[in-house]
């Protein structure tokens, strides 16, 4: 006898969903991994091991890790002078941190581009200085930089909000001066969040295909980020190459999305 | 309707909820569930209004003799009002009154100006006249309380459960609602169950008192009976304040403060009375307070009147003697 | 009047701040919007209103009109079931249930393309019985549905979990013991106190679908007029240096996007309540 539920509908929700997800996204995952896997470990290695994926995973990572990290560090001020400060404009601000969440990705490509491109209003600046924006690892990191940023604001923000002042209000009362209060009390009770809005904008620049191909300039060896690759060589008809960079890819992004679960969960606990 | 409860079993994983529960509720009568937090109090309201299921092959719930176990909870005709009220918070009060007819299929609902009818009759019944067009966030507690019990009696059930009635309110609402509520049953004579763990509510209100511990019930009867002869040291402990009374031999005594008296130690008789010394005096009241101490170290809480107390002209460093009512299975 | 409390900052080191905030906010974001209008004008009205006029652009937005209008609905049912199940019941895998959900958003959109290549392209599982019927998915409107579907599954899902998670079913239950029945508790009950982040679910979903580039451009063999969505559209124009003609048509996606954010705005402010979605 299956359990009795109160509130109906049980069956037909969770029927709905799990045949929705399968046939969606977990036979098609799956069929992915299938395919890799039929390869065998040799190929693996041999396929992963070349030295323009290794490139490719190179400038990948280390690109979407210094985003990151610049998001982090910009997202920090923005955020505090969000939840703290009220000045005018404040509401156009909040509402514009979410411009590269929904801006479509190919329209960001192009205007970073041209902006960031050696005759663009900050390229030709840039270049003076030396450095290329566009076409360069560099014009990867900036666009990795404005996908990333509102993930770091918009985890921060909530934190923020709930942090109960009488925590800083006791920092002054025990006779700390502001900035000892921040930096000693209010910044340790960010670094959860800080490093969750890092981890989820890190796990979206790995992945980000549109804002970046544009900018990269896509030179096998020097700008060519990982989904290029696999786009790449699906174009040239190596499917099993695709698969094997996509599914290890995929490794890569599960266990992101597992310490962010773990992360959030951090998050929760502290905030009760 | 009388409610029989017969041997009902319920675990929510491996944890005992309800173990082995029966109960006999009569028609008309106002019974409250009492028990502090985890005794399975309001898993126990959660079943009988069908909200909650006991364990398959577990016992019967008979309304009026009718076992209703396998009659859902939209069907057995229970008014439940919800511990937070659960107000359909985009409803107006008239809507939310409405609801449960407006949900009736369309052979068995009444005409619009039924329900309107209908919904001004309630109003007038939990003294809300005049509020039809409010929303929920508009009303006090006590206010919200009273559309959630309109809108349970709206379907003219015939069993009211209330889950911690008085438990959002707070205290001076709570002792009118509370008189009010005995009113209101008193005249609609609808059976009624509630669960609360406040033990002064339990006694003032109710005619039946059920005590529950730890998936047991521990003790049902009347209020005086309840405290008057609690059965098991819980009860005592749990109505009403108590001393617990170390012997040298054989089980805790327990004793209420009100129950001992206070004489001058001059009349102190060696065969029942025991000697103690005043350590504190609370007199703000019309119940003072005597904190004090037996020869053997003990501490011990007495009431007496203020009149009594003037009498005694006691303070604090004074010996006293004590005499204790005789206990029986205490 | 500027005495500074003992929970902020002195006058300057605020106004420094939020110059600072301003300054980012203003470069990182303000001025690449910026930039699509102002070099989708730089040759003139003219220019900007025929590359919006021209065939390939029109049936461009016909398709992306298209792929979201099957996609969105069936997504947004997809996510009120789902909310449903996993916020109204308790059962074994449910936790996991939620992480799946989820897992969308942990796969590039490269790869949501290449997986339904793998499936349906004429060498994919299903190649062969696909050609037998004549049936074609890749490179053709079956597959950017589909793609699409894949990246902005979570969305409606992710916006109402939350939301109903947090408000319990006591409503739900109250509904039960009043005699209402399945269909009149999900309408009458739960809908009324759901439909701002619903609605706010369905607009993501909907920026996406419209705006998704990365999966749509492995499955659709970018054939112009035919499976060219709007981004798509752009990258072509682009690629083909028609900078203002690209510029153009990517005002109306930037165009979108405001709106997007406006409605998003508006429905925060005016329920007071704020969405922090991640995406």
């Amino acid at each position: 006898m299956s359990k009795r539920r109160v509130i109906p509908g049980f069956g037909l929700s969770l029927g709905f969903t799990l045949c929705y997800l399968s046939l969606l996204i977990l036979i098609p995952l799956a069929a992915l991994f299938l395919k890799a896997a039929g390869l065998g470990w040799q190929e693996w290695w041999r396929l992963l091991g070349s030295a323009r994926v290794l490139a490719a995973a190179r400038l990948t990572f280390g690109a979407s890790a210094c985003a990151a990290a610049l998001s982090a560090i910009l997202g920090l001020p923005v955020t505090w002078v969000l939840v703290r400060y009220r000045f005018p404009g404040r509401r156009l601000m909040d509402a514009m941190i979410d411009l590269p969440f929904a801006l479509p990705t190919a329209v960001a490509g192009i205007t970073l581009t041209t902006i960031y491109a050696p005759n663009g209003w900050v390229g030709a600046w840039l270049l003076k200085l030396g450095i290329k924006g566009a076409y360069s690892p560099v014009g990867v990191f900036i666009a990795l930089t404005f996908i990333g940023f509102p993930f770091v604001v918009r985890t921060l923000q909530p934190v923020l909000e709930d942090f109960a002042k009488d925590t800083e209000e006791a920092a002054a009362t025990l006779g700390a001066g502001r900035w000892l209060t921040v930096r000693r009390v209010v910044f340790p009770m960010m670094v959860p969040a800080l490093i969750t809005g890092f981890t989820l904008a890190f796990a979206r620049a790995l992945g980000e295909y549109g804002s970046v191909i544009f900018i990269s300039g896509n030179l096998p060896m020097k700008t060519e980020i990982l989904p290029l690759l696999i786009v790449s060589q699906l174009e040239q008809f190596n499917v099993p190459a695709a698969a094997v960079i996509a599914s290890a890819m995929l490794v890569v992004s599960f266990m992101l999305l597992l310490s962010i679960n773990l992360l959030q969960r951090w998050l929760d606990w502290q905030k009760s | 309707m009388s409610i029989s409860i017969q041997s009902i079993h319920k675990t929510f994983g491996g944890y005992k909820a309800l173990d082995d529960i029966s109960l006999e509720v009569s028609d008309g009568s106002l019974t409250a569930l009492l028990g502090p937090s985890g005794s399975g109090k309001t898993t126990l309201l959660r079943i009988v209004a069908g909200l909650e299921f006991a364990d398959v092959g577990s016992g019967k719930i008979l309304f009026h003799g009718e076992n209703v176990v396998n009659v859902p909870a939209g069907r057995r005709r229970v008014g439940f009002v919800f511990q937070n009220y659960a107000l359909f918070r985009h409803m107006t009060v008239a809507q939310n009154i409405a609801f449960g007819l407006s949900v009736l299929p369309r052979r068995r609902r009444p005409s619009g100006k039924e329900i309107n009818e209908r919904v001004r009759e309630l109003l007038h019944l939990v003294k809300l006249d005049g509020l039809e067009r409010r929303r929920p966030d508009e009303l006090s507690g006590g206010q919200r309380q009273r559309v959630a019990l309109a809108r349970a009696l709206a379907i003219k059930p015939k069993v009211l459960l209330l889950d911690e009635p008085f438990g959002a309110l707070d205290a001076q609402v709570r002792k009118d609602l509370r008189r009010w509520l005995r009113v209101f049953h008193d005249e609609t004579g609808l059976t009624t169950l509630f669960v609360t763990h406040d033990q002064e509510e339990a006694l003032e209100l109710a005619d039946q008192v059920v005590v529950m511990r730890n998936a047991h019930i521990e003790q049902v009867g009347a209020p005086q009976e309840i405290y008057d002869q609690p059965r098991t040291p819980f009860v005592y402990e749990f109505l009403g304040n108590v001393n617990k009374l170390a012997a040298a031999a054989g089980p805790a005594q327990y004793v209420r403060p009100h129950e001992i008296e206070v004489k001058f130690a001059a009349e102190y008789e060696p065969a029942s009375d025991r000697l103690a010394v005043v350590q504190h005096l609370f007199s703000a009241g019309p119940v003072a307070s005597l904190s004090v101490r037996l020869e053997d170290g003990q501490f011990l809480e007495v009431e007496i009147s203020r009149k009594q107390l003037d009498e005694l002209a006691l303070s604090e460093g004074d010996k006293v003697a004590l005499g204790f009512p005789i206990s029986d299975n205490r | 009047m500027s005495h500074p409390g003992v929970t902020t900052e002195s006058r300057l080191v605020r106004m420094l701040l939020i110059g600072t905030a301003g300054l980012i906010v203003g470069l990182l974001l303000l001025m690449p919007l910026l930039a699509v209008f102002i070099e989708a004008l730089r040759k003139g009205w003219e220019v900007f209103l025929a590359s919006l006029h021209d065939e390939a652009a029109l049936s461009a937005v016909k398709l992306t009109l298209t792929a979201a209008a099957v996609s969105v609905p069936l997504n947004t049912l997809f996510g009120v079931g789902a909310a449903w199940a996993v916020t109204k019941f308790r059962f074994k895998g449910r936790a996991l249930l939620i992480s799946l959900i989820d897992l969308p958003f942990a796969v590039s959109p490269v790869i949501a393309g290449l997986v339904f290549v793998l499936l349906f392209s004429p060498h994919g599982w299903f190649g062969r019985w696909l050609e037998e019927y004549d049936l074609k998915v890749i490179f053709a409107l079956p597959g950017i549905i589909i793609a699409t579907m894949f990246v902005t599954f979570p969305f409606v899902a992710r916006e109402l979990i939350p939301l109903m998670a947090a408000q319990g079913s006591d409503q739900e239950e109250a509904a039960v013991t009043l005699g209402a029945r399945g269909w009149q508790i999900f309408l009458r009950v739960t809908l009324p106190n759901i439909k701002w982040g619903l609605l706010y679910g369905v607009l993501l979903c909907n920026a996406r679908a419209m705006g998704e580039f990365g999966a749509v451009s492995v499955v659709s063999g970018h054939i112009r007029g035919e499976t060219n969505t709007l981004p798509l559209h752009v990258e072509v124009l682009y690629n083909e240096y028609q900078f203002s003609a690209a510029f153009a048509c990517a005002t109306l996606l930037a165009l979108l996007a405001l709106v997007t954010l406006g409605i998003k705005s508006a429905i925060e402010h005016f329920t007071g309540h704020r969405h922090h979605g991640r995406h």
